[in-house]
């Protein structure tokens, strides 16, 4: 740039003059340098600003009109992702105060209680938030299945979609020992002697001397024999840094498949059966689309119809992200609300000498609880185990393309669901009240090998029924699909009837009761 | 390797290759990065494993009661055994389920566990419930008068009883 020879007469020299033009521009040039392609004004420039941002590039820059109808997803993946970003937030609020060691940690949960400002308030979001997160992921799961979106080429994204249901189960099970009351001391025993439970194999087959698997991950889970001060540190550690790693990392792989699988699945005449776009609508490509980002929006395997552009898509911003924070902002109100109401419990101090009566553990484990008091093993690894292989496979066995995107698409549509559901519900119950009733073998054989219990119990004769109906089903449709409704339904009710009975039917000594108010008094 | 035309000329097509230099290097590159890597995580397998377990120590001293009843458990403070008397001397229970760990607490007809239900008989064999083992029997050791020791790292036959 040439100096210009200083200008006659008075006034300020031009390099100051520059320098206050320069300041007064500062912000509005801060601002296009964050954003890269300038402020987002239009479509075009929204669309660079979505693609050119490492955050939000996690969407696709255009959304298919079909992703936003609310029955699509009911918004159930995002809140779920809202309900992590709460915990994450008041996570790290609540180590501010926390200290994990035992008793000092349940004095500080006390301070966090009563001392600290706003640190009850805090600790119910985030348990509130904690709950949240595991119903959002289970009903998620149950919407990714019944619209049938694991389906190719989604299959990968379905296991990642596991991946993060047993990190938020275990980021739920690794927080509740931390405020060291009875209530986490007592959940976590357990749960670290189900860990410990193949030794009800081995002992029986007296392998346990050489061959351990259920002593070693008990030691490596509480770095002693009991629920002590190493057990404390490395919940701990896997609470607030490794799992919260490993879940962030894997949600991003999630979330950035969703865009590249092709975004939220639909049927395929999904464009057809959309209503025409409302003319009130904020404007689709009317300001001078180039050809740019006609190519942006173009997802594998499809080819954008020629002369028409995209059609029944608008752009991410703002359309999909005012639903987003629709859905962040339900989350928070929800929790708010919950956490206004609803306190989060603190029992007395840990006491190794004396269980909890009855001992629970939180909700969501309380249908696998209700198995573990058959069998150990098979409640607590076995069935799980079994459980988790099947939703694993149902991608890879499943494999046919009728009825994708739908709502309880496939052969039978809604009725195989409602059959699949009865079936369900009335064998769990079944087998249910046929222990509550007559109990198991060992109270009329008491000397019935140990082998025989853990093979013959109310957990494997349930998931056996599961399994033949879904069977059954396969061959009455002649398709996969019907089988993996049968299954999938089946075990979504058998595990919140279990879940139902273990939280409010069952009392001291777990036996049954129509209602706490039954509970013998000591 | 220095580059030797005539050399070079007479090899038959035959031979192989020598490997470049450039790609030795790559390739030892890779092979001693992922054995690093082996290495180190076998390094941090190792540490989750103390040598030495922060435990309490299991043996400790009790003296009875002088009018312990037959059959009626006496539980030391802060431990989970039961330590009982009759007609054939003293012995020790442990107090732990088999099942999932919880304390049982002894009932008329045996003990009772709080967490699943499982039920003992008096000498702790398993009479109902999911148990998969009976209790276990521990080591006691008498020292004299009314005072002996308990080994809770111990487990004996059950049926081992001390004659005072």
């Amino acid at each position: 740039m040439s100096v210009a020879p200083a200008p006659p007469g008075p006034g300020p020299a031009p390099a100051l003059r520059r320098f206050a033009d320069n300041l007064r521009r500062s912000p509005g040039r801060f601002r296009d340098a964050v954003m890269r392609s300038g402020a987002p004004r239009s479509d075009r420039s929204r669309s660079n600003f979505v693609f050119g941002s490492l955050f939000l590039h996690l969407h696709s820059v255009r959304v298919h009109r079909w992703s936003l109808r609310w029955s699509t997803t009911m918004g159930l993946g995002v809140i779920t992702a809202a309900a992590f970003f709460l915990t994450l937030v008041t996570g790290i609020l609540l180590m501010f105060y926390y200290k994990p060691y035992p008793d000092v940690a349940y004095l500080s949960m006390k301070d966090i209680h009563f001392v600290v400002p706003t640190g009850r308030f805090i600790r119910n979001i985030h348990r509130w938030a904690a709950n949240l997160m595991v119903v959002g992921v289970f009903l998620h799961m149950a919407r990714v299945f019944f619209t049938s979106a694991y389906r190719p080429p989604r299959e990968f994204n379905w296991i990642i979609g596991m991946g993060l249901l047993a990190v938020t189960l275990g980021l739920s099970f690794t927080g509740y020992l931390l405020p060291w009351d009875q209530l986490a001391y007592w959940a976590i025993t357990i749960g670290a002697n189900i860990a410990q439970s193949p030794r009800e194999v081995t002992d029986a087959l007296h392998l346990t001397r050489t061959f351990d698997p259920g002593g070693l991950t008990k030691l490596l889970l509480l770095g002693s024999e009991t629920v002590g001060e190493e057990a404390l540190i490395r919940f701990y550690l896997l609470h607030v840094m490794i799992l919260p790693l490993v879940l962030t990392l894997l949600l991003g792989v999630h979330m950035w498949r969703v865009r590249k699988d092709g975004g939220i699945v639909r049927p395929a005449d999904a464009d057809q059966r959309l209503e025409p776009l409302g003319h009130a609508t904020y404007p689709v490509f009317t300001e001078a689309p180039q050809k740019t980002y006609h190519l942006a929006a173009v997802v594998p395997g499809r080819t954008p119809a020629v002369g028409n552009g995209p059609e029944n898509t608008v752009p991410a911003m703002p359309h999909l992200f005012y639903a987003e924070a629709g859905a962040f902002m339900l989350t928070i109100l929800i929790c708010l609300v919950l956490a206004l109401f609803i306190d989060a419990p603190l029992k007395e101090l840990a006491n190794p000498a004396v269980p909890e009566n009855p001992a629970k553990a939180p909700w969501y484990f309380l249908g696998l609880q209700e198995l573990v008091s058959f069998s150990a093993f098979m409640g607590g690894i076995g069935i799980p185990t079994i459980v988790l292989l099947g939703l694993g496979l149902i991608p890879f066995l499943e494999r046919e393309t009728d009825g994708t995107g739908e709502w309880f698409g496939g052969p039978g549509g809604v009725r195989t669901v409602l059959r699949s559901a009865a079936f369900g519900l009335g064998a769990v119950l079944a087998v249910e009240a046929f222990v509550i009733r007559f109990g198991w073998i060992r109270q009329w054989w008491p000397q019935v090998p140990q082998l025989v219990i853990t093979a013959i119990n109310p957990g494997t004769v349930l998931t056996l029924l599961y399994g033949l109906f879904s069977v059954a089903l396969v061959k009455k449709y002649d398709s996969t699909r019907a089988g993996a409704v049968a299954l999938f339904t089946c075990f979504l009710c058998g595990y919140v009837v279990l879940t139902i009975i273990g939280v409010y039917f069952r009392g001291p000594n777990w036996e049954f009761f129509w209602s706490p108010s039954q509970w013998p008094v000591h | 390797m220095t580059a030797n035309a005539p050399a070079s000329s007479k090899r038959s097509r035959l031979d192989s290759e020598p490997i470049p230099r450039r790609d030795f290097l790559g390739i030892a590159a890779v092979w001693s990065a992922t054995a690093t890597l082996l290495f180190a995580t076998i390094g941090i397998a190792q540490l989750p494993r103390a040598a030495v377990l922060p435990s309490p120590s299991k043996k400790f001293r009790v003296t009875l009661p002088d009018g312990l009843a037959a059959g009626a458990a006496f539980v030391p403070p802060g431990r989970s055994v039961a330590i009982l008397r009759d007609a054939g001397g003293i012995f020790a229970i442990s107090t732990i389920c088999t099942h999932l760990g919880c304390i049982v607490k002894q009932a008329e007809d045996g003990f009772h566990c709080p967490c699943h239900g499982s039920r003992f008989g008096p000498d702790g064999h398993v009479v109902r419930g999911p148990a998969p083992k009976p209790l276990a029997w521990l080591a006691v050791t008498h020292t004299g008068g009314n005072t002996f020791v308990i080994d809770e790292g111990k487990v004996v036959p059950p049926g081992t009883k001390v004659v005072v």
